[in-house]
């Protein structure tokens, strides 16, 4: 759909009123069915949604993030139908993030009365957002796994999950009905009236994808957050986009621990390091260096060395590899001053997965100006790969002893990976 | 130049380094968990826990101090761009 077919989607205020989730948990947010591309570089096929939510207890009531400024009537209009603003104690917010903090700053004018809570890391963010001055400070509270707030007869509790996907997430736990309200963990892009994951379509696709582009490169994040999770006795998950998942939520939790858990560890032998080659060759060089390379590194033993090369292989399945892999090493010729377009794909794909501590090395032979190698390390540097072998080029064939310091090269990357793993001090001036 | 250790708990990898030299520039290139966003002390991004030697990194500037406080940071957190390490240590992601 065009941008200007999702004008006409959004040409009037949706009237519908706020849902009931739970005993007293209401959604209140936004429906984005003409999105198609979300965050420049998301894809949806069927649009988003900005979930929000409205808890009532015998206190007062707690609104949970808020939606995207252009939807910010629709939200009104839902919380309108469900509570008046004087009775709202409350505002969490899970992320801060524009598509879930769209509509804070009029909700604040309307509650003036409410207490804003923010993770303990969240801070920076808030005050980015709604620049605060002396005339107008801002009053918040910062809050962390443990803390809680009462709403008289419920109770909101915090947990800490920071890094999913910002410094700033948090979720927030309603015990008295078991109701997660994740923020963007366990969501999705993915738009449908219905509102429930057992009535909407089937959107296993878009929790999956958006997974890999979201919470995927904070892994570790994702596992530190799943040990507060796993404990609960989760009735429903609310998140912030996509689908409220009351049929069966522990399936989403065991989804997320599945795609978190690193999968190639699992087949290789503990203990074993896994080494990765790949290769451009116009001529056949660069692939007689790569071979040399990979014969030199399986000489130490305990490294699993795999050579791939990129003509003949997507994309996406390497990234895969490389987030298991604990070295990566890219050969190329240089065109016209340049590495080959392949290596530039794959090196600009890496961005999904987390590629921290891992090993970096670049090597090429090449016909008369040789740029490809320094540029290819430059990158590896850029990723926080560590370099520890100065790249190898070999102007056009490579001799007999040029195919020896190719194994030496090898040799010498085994030696850093299992080097590294013995905890060896490393020297500042070979970080590169 | 004096010489000083710095370990990477997370990652179990220790660094010799010319003291004097920022954590940041450490971690970046020896692949550490911590993560960075501002890079310039405002955003608290990259808060680190110090676990052993406290007192071999340069003192907190006033601004650092604001925003740890403001960040919540716990006893013996320091922002990893601007700590500079003067001794031996040890840190993790806070």
């Amino acid at each position: 759909m065009s941008p200007a077919a999702s004008a006409i989607v959004r040409d009037r205020v949706d009237q519908a009123p706020a849902v009931e989730v739970a005993p007293g948990v209401h959604w209140i947010g936004a429906l984005d069915p003409g999105l198609r591309t979300f965050d420049i570089i998301l894809r949806t096929a069927n649009g988003t949604t900005y979930n929000s939510y409205l808890v009532r207890g015998e206190e007062g009531v707690a609104v949970i993030d808020t939606v995207k400024a252009e939807f910010a009537e629709d939200f009104f209009v839902r919380l309108e139908s469900v509570a008046r603003y004087d009775e709202i104690r409350v505002i969490v917010l899970n992320h801060l993030e524009p598509d879930h903090t769209g509509a804070l700053p009029d909700l604040m004018r309307r509650a003036p009365q409410a207490q804003l809570y923010i993770s303990k890391r969240a801070t920076p963010m808030l005050k980015a957002l709604l620049k605060p001055s002396d005339d107008r400070p801002l009053v918040y509270k910062t809050v962390g796994t443990g803390d809680e707030v009462s709403l008289g007869g419920r109770t909101l509790r915090f947990l800490h999950t920071p890094f999913l996907h910002w410094p700033d997430t948090q979720c927030t736990w309603l015990a008295e009905e078991g109701v997660l309200f994740s923020g963007d963990v366990f969501g999705c892009h993915h738009c449908d009236a219905r509102l429930f994951n057992d009535l909407c379509g089937d959107f296993r696709f878009a929790f999956d994808y958006y997974y890999a582009h979201i919470m995927r490169p904070f892994k570790s994040y994702v596992v530190d957050a799943l040990k507060l999770i796993e404990p609960l006795p989760i009735k429903l998950i609310a998140p912030t986009h996509g689908p409220v998942l009351r049929d069966r939520p522990r399936r989403y939790v065991t989804r997320y621990r599945e795609l978190s858990t690193p999968s190639l560890a699992e087949r290789i032998d503990q203990g074993e390091r896994s080494l990765i080659i790949f290769y451009m060759s116009a001529y056949g060089s660069t692939a007689r260096m790569a071979e040399a390379i990979r014969a030199g590194a399986e000489e130490a033993g305990g490294i699993r060395v795999s050579l791939y090369d990129l003509e003949g292989g997507e994309i996406q399945p390497f990234v895969d590899l490389i987030e298991s892999a604990d070295a990566l090493v890219l050969g190329s010729p240089t065109i016209n001053g340049d590495a080959a377009k392949p290596i530039w794909d794959l090196l600009s794909s890496l961005a999904v997965i987390d590629l921290k501590g891992k090993l970096g090395a670049a090597f090429g032979s090449y016909g008369w100006t040789g740029e490809a190698v320094k540029m290819i390390e430059d990158r590896l540097r850029g990723l926080k790969l560590r370099v520890p072998v100065a790249g190898l080029r070999i102007k056009l064939i490579p001799t007999d002893e040029e195919l020896d310091e190719c194994r030496e090269f090898g040799r010498a990357l085994a030696g850093a990976l299992v080097r590294g793993e013995q905890g060896r001090v490393i020297d500042f001036a070979d970080l590169g | 130049m004096a010489k000083a250790k710095i370990t990477f708990t997370d990652i179990e990898q220790t660094v010799n380094v010319p003291a004097g030299t920022r954590v940041i520039e450490v971690s970046e290139r020896i692949g550490a968990g911590i993560i960075y966003g501002c890079r310039e002390g405002d955003c608290g991004t990259c808060m680190m826990h110090v676990e052993e030697g406290w007192n071999n990194l340069t003192e907190p500037s006033v601004l650092e101090e604001k925003v740890l406080r403001e960040n919540m940071a716990s006893r013996h957190d320091r922002l990893a761009c601007q700590a500079q390490i003067l001794g031996d240590c040890k840190v993790k992601p806070a």
